[in-house]
């Protein structure tokens, strides 16, 4: 018998926030915020520990904390299991989560379209296919799918992913220019992420069985694929992805109200939309080359952090989607290794199952927003 | 009505900046349009107005007037730096717009534009708050003195009350006021707003439009606003342009424009006509018929309206003329004519005794 520690998480975090309507009390949105960051942070640091004691095999709390803390567990099975395998995968979740949560603000804010995510709009498709370039380039590679890309080096798979998705992100925002309306853009994104799959799938074809097999898995999503020396190269760029964002705040904060408002108002507006593309790029690149493809997190995580927090103000929002990110994607990973078997649930399909209804609900509470300026 | 009311209200004075500059925003021989990329990479020009030499002086509220598609949105979006001029210059308190920075610029001028804005989870002081972009530092953190400047802005619009709301609940006209506060809060010398009026109930357009008069006064703001309120906009503004369907500009005082015809000639139409002594419009109805009329002085100019409508003319004369309509202190009206007489206790009831008779 296990312990029962992995009391089911609650995809949306449990956040003891008091009620809409605010109250007419100046204090009361900055205490508001402070006590989200502090569930936030508190509510990371326990999934963190919990993702790394839950799994086939069970490590009590107590050792992981004292594995993570530089102790010698009792049982030195445990040192290897926290250190080579469950420290990376949950190092990675929390990393990629982050990573998606903000790209998503960013892109929302962006595309002043609240279903903008790196995913609906196929800028990870588009980082798809830059991995699949490299997988068929390297087709003679032998080994499992990492190791053929250390082959060629992870640092040029992260480039490609980069490549892939910032083609895709300046291609959907070129067309956002002409096309005003949320839902069609999404349409046009949606097609544009079928397009690549599809290049996608036409590349594999030239691709060796097993690694188009490789492929196909990776797709699936999955957080337990990293090892060390890919975390070495893909937390330095999420986290410069991440620190350029906590940056750009403020440029974020002028767009809100449209670039005309934003150009009027002092900003630069085409550096800011060329910097928060490259962050996008580079960090939904990083995430997608070796988490694969994952659904709806950039999506829902902006929207649940905006209502958690009761503001859109980006000095806010971006912060607080890292650790909302974080905490989801830990929860993601947790949920898809159920305590007790050894079944590992495809990411994508947590992700979906727990998606899916955000963005319905979303749909149907805003549909007056999203029919277009001109109603 | 959901917005405060018209009475006109004492606008606070701005903290921390006691004398804007003067000068307004003039421009000289400019010329607004678009520019289209040929296949050959040269930009081919269309102007929609040229030559334009126009001043928006300090301390008052300039009206830019005109039919739909002469070219305002435009010439507004030209003027604040939007859209490039194709020829000529803009210049706030002196100086080109063209060749100062974004961010110097933002302090001088502010607009409120026709789009519809959705900004998501902010409240509407958070809104105001954007407006101090120009004025924060790299983080965009307010400062005390950021946060006095965006009280002032909600107060001189008369939105404090609706501070703490969610901007996205906040109905037109309140959300007009507190995009004005939001322009307000750059503490420019300069504020365009296109069409502010556009999705306002009558009071909320009188509230706003005062208050946009008050703000140039009382604040010496050069304060320029397009509309399609055409007769609210004669009797308030201090300034009109007034573009007409040739697509020249006509400039000065409301009384300027309506004596040289120029206000007549850019709006008649078929079943409209413009009366320069009430400086408003009427229905155009060919008169079929004079008819005299007494009454007493309050419901004369109704009469002559509800008569108008059935195409007759009023005027009046001396007891005896026929056909006559008489009305009396109770409201009630009276017809003769053809030796017949017909009393009639409502305006509805007269003119439709009148259609018939």
């Amino acid at each position: 018998m296990r312990a029962p520690i992995a009391a089911p998480p609650e995809p949306v975090p449990a956040v003891p926030v008091p009620a809409a309507p605010e109250p007419p009390d100046p204090v009361g949105p900055g205490r508001r915020r402070f006590a989200v960051f502090c569930v936030l942070a508190v509510g990371t640091a326990v999934l963190f520990v919990l993702t790394i004691a839950v799994g086939s095999y069970h490590v009590p709390i107590d050792e992981v904390l004292r594995v993570l803390s530089g102790g010698t567990p009792s049982d030195p099975r445990w040192a290897v299991i926290v250190e080579e395998v469950r420290l990376p995968r949950a190092l990675t979740a929390a990393a990629v989560g982050a990573a998606l949560a903000v790209a998503g603000v960013q892109m929302q804010t962006l595309f002043g379209n609240a279903l903008a995510d790196p995913f609906s709009l196929g800028v990870s498709s588009g980082a798809s296919m830059g991995v699949a370039a490299v997988v068929v380039s390297t087709g003679g590679v032998a080994g499992s799918f990492t190791g053929g890309l250390a082959g060629l080096g992870r640092v040029g798979v992260i480039l490609a992913a980069s490549l892939g998705a910032g083609c895709v992100l300046a291609l959907v925002l070129l067309l956002s220019r002409w096309v005003r309306s949320a839902v069609t853009l999404l349409v046009i994104g949606v097609m544009i992420g079928s397009a690549a799959t599809a290049v996608v799938s036409v590349m594999l074809v030239y691709a060796r069985p097993e690694r188009a097999q490789q492929f196909v898995i990776w797709g699936l999503g999955s957080f337990s694929a990293t090892t060390w020396p890919d975390l070495a190269v893909m937390l330095p760029v999420i986290g410069a992805g991440l620190v350029a964002a906590l940056l750009t705040a403020k440029r974020l904060n002028a767009l809100l109200l449209g670039e005309d408002y934003a150009r009027t108002m002092g900003l630069n507006v085409r550096r800011s939309r060329d910097l928060a593309l490259l962050g996008t790029s580079l960090l939904a690149g990083a995430a997608t080359a070796f988490c694969g493809p994952v659904a709806f997190l950039g999506l829902a995580v902006p929207h649940l952090t905006r209502v958690a927090l009761g503001t859109s103000d980006h000095r806010a929002l971006v912060p607080a989607s890292m650790l909302a990110g974080a905490f989801l994607a830990l929860a993601c990973a947790l949920l898809s290794q159920p305590p007790g078997t050894d079944a590992v649930l495809p990411l994508n399909a947590i992700t979906s199952l727990f998606g899916a209804p955000v963005v319905i609900t979303f749909l149907i509470r805003s549909r007056r927003g999203l029919q277009g300026v001109t109603s | 009505m959901t917005d405060s009311t018209i009475a006109p209200r004492p606008v606070p004075h701005r903290p921390g900046k006691p004398s804007p500059s003067p000068g307004g925003l003039a421009a000289a021989g400019l010329t607004v349009g678009y520019r289209t990329r040929s296949a050959w990479g040269r930009g081919a020009r269309h102007p929609v107005l040229a030559d334009l030499d126009l001043t928006a002086r300090a301390g008052e509220l300039t009206v830019l007037l005109g039919p739909n598609g002469t070219g305002k949105s435009t010439l507004l979006r030209t003027l604040c730096g939007l859209l490039p001029p194709l020829a000529g210059d803009v210049r706030v308190a002196g100086r080109d717009v063209a060749e100062e920075t974004p961010a110097v610029l933002a302090r001088r001028l502010a607009v409120v534009l026709t789009d519809r804005v959705d900004a998501g989870l902010l409240s509407a002081r958070e809104l105001v708050g954007l407006g101090r972009h120009p004025h924060t530092g790299f983080t965009g953190r307010l400062t005390a003195e950021d946060h006095r400047v965006v009280q002032w802005a909600l107060e001189a619009v008369g939105a404090a009350a609706l501070a703490h709301r969610p901007a996205a609940e906040l109905s037109d006209g309140e959300r007009q006021r507190v995009l004005t506060a939001r322009a307000l809060a750059q503490e420019p010398d300069v504020v365009l707003l296109d069409e502010p009026t556009a999705f306002l109930d009558v009071p909320s357009r009188v509230a706003l439009t005062v208050l946009l008069r008050d703000l140039a006064r009382e604040q010496g703001l050069t304060v320029v606003v397009s509309t399609h309120d055409l007769e609210l906009a004669l009797r308030v503004a201090d300034a009109v342009w007034l573009v007409d369907r040739t697509s020249r500009v006509h400039t000065g005082a409301p009384e300027d424009l309506i004596v040289s015809g120029a206000v007549a000639a850019a709006f008649d139409a078929e079943h409209l006509a413009f009366d320069p002594l009430s400086g408003s419009f009427g229905l155009r109805r060919a008169a079929r018929a004079t008819v005299t009329v007494e009454s007493p002085p309050h419901l004369g100019p109704l009469l002559e309206r509800a008569l108008a409508r059935e195409g007759l003319t009023a005027l009046p004369g001396p007891a005896g003329e026929e056909p006559r309509i008489s009305a009396d202190e109770h409201g009630d009206l009276t017809l003769r004519g053809d030796g017949a007489a017909r009393t009639t206790r409502s305006f509805h009831e007269l003119t439709r005794t009148v259609r018939t008779w």
